[in-house]
């Protein structure tokens, strides 16, 4: 083991090792992608680190993150050292604060993970459109480029705040910097606390606010003084600059690195230089080198201190031969003169550039993680070339629209020799990601090799690909971008070379690892003509493995990762191969422990099957397929799904030019239709002899992939072979045929469908209505069957009756969705589309379900024959409740133009048609229906009108059909960060239904505890079980009285939990639904989650009940229970769960004492339920606002 | 009166030993037992299969789900010392636990799969501080490949491997479902076995007619259970060279006597404890003695074998003789 200062980290460990060792209290609020530095800071907490004054900070987590820079402020202000960590909208719900912070002079350091702003989309990936919108709060901004600056620079900035009082901004690109791995050199405590002066500290305790020596701050002011004291803080900012730069030299002197406010790379006599800020600024560094090298005359500056701006340092910093500067911004400003950065350049130059004014020009670059490769940094160099560089620009994308994109060149390589790039390609669950992570930390400590890692997710939760880039090289580097020509590329997973183009960044020559169950023969046979081409063009070497047969036969299932690291090694060479083997073994016995343990004995014996699977594979030399790769999506798919869908599916999104996008961000609903991702080993096969036709299948199904109908038998006649259709056990529907259909390519083989299949056959029990076989067998024709499915007639809302079987004869509106694989959220939103979703508008809160609603690229939601659908729409995490209202206002007062303008034009129509129309009951299907068809007579009668009432009639007539507003939501939003407005909306009487999908954890970001989270329950900021109770959002919604409540479980009692979606939405005023939904971060296999819902409700620990204020109309308690006594134990129902069970495992006293205290609650909320059920209330009370 | 005997080399004030259940799970209900009288604690079983199953789903329900979404690399806390709670550490720890507690030998007792598994067990649980170790053979022979012969040669493979393994006593919990069960006991005493728990009982699931489902169901022991223990009590008592206990069945001072009479050197209790608390030791302790006093034994020494195979008056009615009296009591029955 060879002796390292540098551990392997990623630039949010980078930053979070220095902000809690230099903090006494830590306020956070979970976002991606500054979550980790929260969660880790919790965890050192947790484990008993201190910070360099020997005390272990306090972390709390928060509300949200205007929670937490509220927390920040009152610790600031009552003396103790504080951080915290955000990006992007949590940025945004700091800035009060921001301002509030700096108005006060506390030192102070925030550490953002840069991330784009939500304008026309939301993007989880890094821009500095965050920071910028921080520029007027008065916090200084330090921008670092790599993890390694991650750490140097947040000990600089919180050593500076100290003695500036000016509270500091640290920011470094989201994704880019926070999570790519790297080798970092950690500052000692010796060290940071030698830069965090103790005498500056007393400063920031004697200012503490204390009873002790009071004063007062946070004054209201008059015109009188407010300017003057503005003002008086001017010096503070002056000097900062200069408290900054000399921060920077003490600690260059204490660890040998040394940074200036703006540093310059390149050419000392540079005619050229390009001024940026970030990870970019490194990719430009590179390329500068690269082009001096070459003689040219260029080079770049990398901006550290953006604010205080300290403009003379920067003209100072530039070479006085410069005659052309280009500055690039990574955040867009519409309608400004330029972007942020620019128009500082300009100042300076203006201010200090002592009447020499070089060329300026300014350009935007990687706005959501756009690839900001040394192609482009060329391009810039390129332009400033120019006879006449544009003003104005954007490189990365192809601007066919306003043209003001550069055009890039070939890659061109700025990586010193000796650097081995290689590209995984893997799924998320086949454990790639981390074997890679495991490979990077392996080299990093058994050789001299620098190391980086970055590794890039689709946004699906189920069946998502990632590709992980890892770098090897003998001397430092940097290397912020994306590989572009790999060494070595490994496909772990066969399919994707009919998906995508892996071999598209393979060096000709270079090494192909490929994990397929086939013989090296098989595999040329497998492969499309498009993938034997290019092979035959790039004649890489090639190595095949069947790694799934390996670790199946290991009893690993589909875990390959082990497998596939040691081919790597084996192939790549970077590492003997038997220090590889021992490596990985150490690696896993720290993992998993070193007694012996199974996972570890399993993986053992499939790393050694591993050499003895890898082989050689010999190509020939031309192409010998007939068969073409199976293009993205069918040739009848829409035109924009053809255009644009389908390259984002291949992975060509990037290349699409500026006009193929609408520019409002309106995206076309049912594009997820067009995906066929075939992630099933099996699909559920129907047994129509065994069936009782109950639709519970149908309901549980979380991706809509099994579907029933019932249709004339006539229907039947172009029925494919082995098409199964029964007569329909149904006395509502009589005479029907029934059918029960796989959609097999969108089933992901969860087994929830089998798993509450109540019909067994009577003979043989195990075998149900449902059962699970192998999709290879039964692909093609099921795919037949489901198309054919697909046209029969579809079920009418309204012809049948409001029953859990007859529901499920409804068509989804929302379907195929990439949530996880036995979701328990996605049933209760595909019931909402079943029930309402032809005037169905929804306000979807940021979370687990507006990613796998919204997220790009193919989403959910779609439409019915008559091109009618849900209108889906998200805001933002913590307003959505408003958001939904707002939808009903708007909906409400076309509604009331469109009534206003039929009565206006009554005299010119049929007096009957306006009659019913005005006052028709749309309380049911049947009543909607009936006034569809009145509006389509209303529609006929006005072209014959020329009145321009008539026209403004016809744009709005459709407001005339009732609509149901749902606002949607996970735990987090409407516990924690929403509940305010959730809380506002539900005493506003207003019309909306809100819909709580409550995994009792914030799932999206990494189950973080939320207020729903359960008593006893492990999650991040609750390692050791919550000890507090989850709150009773329902009960508090009671309280209004007037609001409709009811919490359900769709896997314990469908009828109540359809009943009460029913209720909910005929309800005239507002409703609450709490829907118990099991999630993967509850730890156990979701084949199960119907059955553990049973087991929530029989324990009492989640009670169902509808509380109806039209109840007390009719002189009854408005509280009906749906669950009788406890039938089971709450200790049953936590044993079954990992975030239970981990803590069993950790302190057993604990757990019995929180399991007990856990039971204790669910009887006393049972008792409490059960007194409330039994209150009448007096009648009388608005049940609505006027 | 003298209750002590001698079981797996352990000296013992008394045979009433507190049998493998979930209480010695819980100090504090073993400290009240043992306050009570028990001599011996048998700890619940440590099932490799459990262990196994359970670090298994938490790989695969837990830490499978890392590094596979942009938003969440991870879905749950961090818990260095989580690898230690999934092993059998805690059970380790509860031998000794119990041990410095209560002052009483604690037996371990494990029930493996593999044959690494029962060594690495078995080795640990010596050097966490157990007295001796009692082997939970809980293998259901449902294979109609497998002869019992099989079945029989992996047990005398199992003991040899655990008993050269370790330096304490090995008890082996068998089943009544072996051919000769005299014959195999003393295969099992050659190849290392120091004693004989007699006998283990099989969960016995019921079958739910409504949902067509098997119901696991844990039923208590009944009195009625002890004669199939007392039979092959005396079947094996002085037969084999090796400690004998009684488990299930024993639930007055009566049952105890009985199946010390037999050839019990230890009579593990469970049912009882549960059913009752632990106060009924004390009761059965005093009745014991009580009897032994007042039928003049010199101990109860005196007594254990006293009625086995070899010195009972009449061995017949452990055969066909005891078969054909019981058919008459049952006339008897009938007539009234």
């Amino acid at each position: 083991m060879i002796e390292k200062k540098t551990v392997v980290i990623d630039g949010n460990e980078a930053a979070a090792s220095v902000a809690f060792r230099a903090s006494e209290v830590i306020a956070i609020y979970p976002i991606t992608p500054a979550s980790a530095m929260g969660e880790l800071s919790d965890e050192w907490a947790v484990h008993g680190r201190t910070n360099v004054w020997g005390s272990v900070p306090r972390v709390v987590e928060m509300q949200s993150e205007a929670g937490a820079a509220g927390t920040v402020h009152g610790a600031l202000q009552a003396g103790a050292l504080t951080t915290t960590f955000t990006a992007s909208q949590g940025l945004l719900l700091m800035v009060p604060n921001l301002y509030k912070i700096a108005g006060e002079l506390h030192p102070f350091c925030l550490h953002v993970a840069a991330r784009t702003l939500a304008t026309h989309a939301l993007s989880i990936f890094g821009d500095h459109s965050d920071v910028m919108a921080c520029r007027g709060t008065g916090f200084a901004m330090l921008a670092s480029a790599s993890p390694q600056q991650a750490h140097d620079m947040a000990a600089i900035a919180h050593a500076a705040t100290l003695q500036a009082r000016v509270p500091f901004l640290h920011f470094f690109d989201g994704f880019r910097t926070s999570h790519e791995l790297g080798p970092v050199q950690l500052l000692s405590d010796e060290s940071l606390r030698e830069l965090l002066d103790d005498t500056i500290i007393a400063g920031v305790r004697q200012r503490a606010l204390s009873p002790d020596h009071p004063m007062l701050r946070g004054t209201a002011q008059n015109p009188d003084v407010f300017f003057q004291c503005r003002e008086a803080a001017n010096p503070f900012y002056l000097a900062c600059p200069d408290i900054v730069s000399q921060t920077m030299q003490r600690f260059g002197q204490l660890t040998g690195r040394s940074y200036q406010l703006f540093d310059y790379y390149g050419h000392p006599e540079a005619r050229h230089v390009v001024i940026s800020m970030g990870s970019g600024s490194e990719t430009l560094r590179m390329c500068v080198e690269k082009l001096a090298q070459a003689g040219q005359r260029v080079g770049c500056v990398a901006v550290r201190l953006f604010r205080p701006f300290a403009g003379a340092q920067l003209v100072a910093a530039l070479p006085a031969s410069v005659e052309r500067i280009a500055v690039l911004d990574r955040v867009k400003e519409p309608g400004a003169t330029g972007e942020p950065l620019y128009l500082d350049v300009l100042a300076a130059l203006d201010e200090h550039g002592g009447g020499r004014r070089p060329l300026l020009i300014g350009g935007r670059y990687g706005l959501s993680s756009k690839e900001f490769s040394p192609a482009m940094a060329n391009a810039v160099f390129e332009e400033l070339r120019a006879e006449r560089p544009r003003k104005h620009f954007s490189v990365g994308i192809v601007d066919d629209v306003t043209h003001l994109s550069l055009r890039v060149g070939e890659p061109f390589d700025v990586l010193p020799d000796g650097v081995y790039q290689a590209l995984f390609y893997g799924l998320g669950a086949d454990g790639t990601v981390g074997a890679n992570k495991n490979t990077i930390k392996i080299l990093h400590e058994t050789t001299e090799l620098h190391t980086q890692g970055y590794f890039v997710y689709d946004s699906r939760k189920s069946g998502a690909v990632t590709v992980s880039h890892l770098r090897f090289a003998p001397a430092p580097f940097a290397a912020p971008y994306l590989i572009d020509q790999a060494d070595l590329v490994a496909v772990h997973q066969f399919e994707f070379f009919e998906r995508m183009d892996v071999l598209e960044h393979l060096k000709p020559g270079g090494l192909l690892l490929i994990n397929a169950p086939f013989s090296a023969e098989q595999l040329w046979q497998n492969l499309s003509r498009e993938v034997q081409a290019e092979l035959c063009a790039k004649r890489p070497r090639i190595y095949l493995v069947d790694a799934d047969r390996i670790a199946r036969a290991s009893g690993l299932g589909g875990r390959i990762n082990t497998v596939m690291q040691l081919c790597f090694f084996a192939v790549s060479q970077l590492l003997p191969i038997e220090l590889a083997q021992q490596a990985i073994k150490g690696a896993l016995e720290h993992s998993y422990g070193k007694k012996g343990d199974e996972i570890v004995r399993r993986n053992v014996q499939a790393l050694e099957a591993a050499l003895a699977g890898l082989a050689p594979v010999t190509i020939p030399a031309e192409p010998s397929a007939q068969r073409r790769k199976p293009a993205a999506v069918p040739s009848h798919a829409p035109p924009f799904v053809q255009a644009v869908t389908a390259a984002l599916l291949e992975g060509k999104g990037d290349a699409l030019p500026v006009s193929a996008f609408p520019p409002d961000g309106t995206w076309p609903t049912g594009t997820s239709q067009w995906e066929k991702r075939a992630l099933a080993d099996e699909i559920p096969v129907w047994d129509e002899k065994i069936c009782i036709q109950c639709n519970k299948c149908v309901l549980v199904c979380p991706h809509a992939a099994i579907r029933a109908k019932a249709f004339p038998e006539a229907a039947l006649q172009n029925a494919p072979e082995g098409f199964k259709a029964v007569a329909f056990k149904s006395t509502g529907l009589p005479g029907q045929t029934y059918t029960l259909q796989v959609a097999p390519e969108d089933c992901t083989g969860c087994t929830l469908c089998v798993e509450v299949c109540p019909a067994r056959d009577k003979a043989n029990p195990r075998h149900k209505a449902l059962h699970m076989q192998p999709l290879r067998e039964l692909r093609a024709a099921e795919r037949e069957r489901y198309a054919f499915f697909l046209s029969l007639p579809e079920a009418e809302r309204g012809a049948v009756h409001e029953d859990v079987k007859h529901s499920q004869l409804l068509r989804p509106l929302f379907e195929y969705s990439g949530a996880c694989a036995g979701c328990g959220e996605t049933p209760y939103i595909k019931l909402l589309t079943q029930l309402f979703g032809d005037r169905l508008l929804i306000a979807n809160a940021t979370g687990c379900s507006s990613i796998y609603g919204g997220n790009l690229p193919t989403t959910p939601y779609t439409v019915d024959g008559a091109g009618r659908g849900p209108a889906w729409s998200n805001s933002l995490f913590e307003d959505n409740a408003e958001y939904g209202l707002g939808l009903r206002l708007a909906v409400d007062s076309l509604r009331d133009r469109a009534q206003l303008l039929l009565k206006r034009l009554a005299p010119q129509l049929p007096a009957a048609l306006v009659d019913a129309l005005l006052s028709a009951d749309q309380s049911e299907a049947v009543g909607i229906k009936a006034q569809r068809e009145r509006v389509l007579e209303l529609t006929r009668a006005l072209h014959a009108l020329t009145d321009a009432d008539a026209r403004a009639l016809e744009l709005v007539c459709e407001y005339l059909v009732d609509k149901s507003v749902w606002i949607v939501g996970g735990d987090g939003w409407a516990y924690d960060i929403g509940f305010g407005g959730l809380d506002h909306v539900l005493a506003s009487g207003a019309n909306v239904n809100c819909l709580v999908l409550d995994t009792e954890v914030y799932s999206n970001t990494g189950g973080q505890q939320s207020k729903a989270t359960p008593l006893g329950a492990a999650a991040k900021f609750a390692a050791s079980g919550k000890a507090l109770a989850k709150k009773d959002l329902g009960l508090i919604a009671m309280s209004y009285e007037q609001v409709y409540v009811a919490q359900v479980a769709f896997g314990a009692r469908d009828k109540q939990a359809l009943d009460a979606m029913l209720e909910a939405e005929r309800h005239v005023g507002p409703s609450l639904v709490i829907g118990y939904s099991h999630c993967i971060a509850h730890g156990y296999d979701l084949m199960h989650g119907a059955e553990q819902q049973k087991l929530a409700v029989d324990s009492g620990i989640w009670p169902l009940y509808r509380f109806d204020p039209a109840r007390v109309g009719r002189g009854e308690p408005p509280l009906h229970l749906d669950a009788g006594a406890p039938t089971r134990s709450v200790a049953e129902y936590m044993g079954n769960e990992a975030r239970y069970r981990t803590l069993e495992a950790l302190d057993r006293e604990r757990f019995a004492k929180l399991q007990k205290e856990a039971q204790l609650l669910a009887a006393r909320r049972k008792e409490h339920y059960k007194q409330l059920a039994e209150l009448r209330v007096t009648q009388g009370l608005p049940t609505r606002q006027e | 009166m003298d209750l002590s005997s001698n079981y797996l080399g352990l000296r013992l004030p008394n045979p009433f030993v507190l049998g493998a259940s979930p209480l010695a799970a819980d100090l504090d209900a073993v400290a009240r037992a043992a306050d009570a009288g028990v001599s011996a604690i048998v700890m619940s079983s440590l099932f490799e299969e459990q262990l196994t199953l359970q670090r298994l789903a938490y790989h695969e329900h837990v830490e499978a789900h890392a590094d596979t979404h942009a938003e969440a690399l991870s879905l749950r806390p961090v818990h260095p010392q989580l690898d230690y709670a999934l092993g059998p550490d805690e059970y380790l720890e509860q031998i000794a636990q119990i041990k410095r507690r209560t002052g009483l030998p604690v037996i371990g007792s494990l029930n493996g799969v593999t044959d690494h598994g029962w060594l690495r067990y078995a080795r640990e649980i010596q050097q966490a501080g157990a007295a001796a170790l009692e082997l939970n053979v809980y293998y259901l022979a449902t294979d109609p490949e497998q002869s019992g012969a099989q079945v029989e040669e992996n047990l005398v493979q199992v003991v040899r491997q655990v008993s050269a393994g370790v330096s304490i006593p090995v008890a082996v919990k068998l089943s009544p479902f072996y051919s000769s069960l005299p014959h195999l006991a003393r295969r099992l005493v050659e190849v290392g076995a120091s004693g004989f728990v007699l006998f283990n009982r099989f969960y016995e699931p019921d079958i739910d007619v409504e949902a067509l489902e098997l119901a696991p169901k844990l039923e208590l022991s009944t009195p009625a259970e002890l004669l199939l223990r007392l039979r092959w009590l005396a079947a094996l008592s002085d037969q084999v060279q090796a400690s004998l206990a009684v488990s299930g069945g024993v639930h007055s001072a009566l049952d105890a006597l009985k199946s010390v009479m037999a050839g019990a050197h230890a009579v593990q209790v469970v049912s009882l404890v549960l059913q009752q608390g632990t106060g009924v030791l004390p009761q059965m302790l005093t009745q014991l003695s009580q009897w032994l006093e007042q039928h003049e034994y010199d101990s109860l020494r005196q007594a254990c074998g006293s009625m086995n195979m070899l010195r009972c008056p009449d061995p017949t009615y452990y055969h066909r003789g005891n078969y054909l009296r019981i058919l008459r009591s049952f006339q008897r029955l009938v007539a009234r």
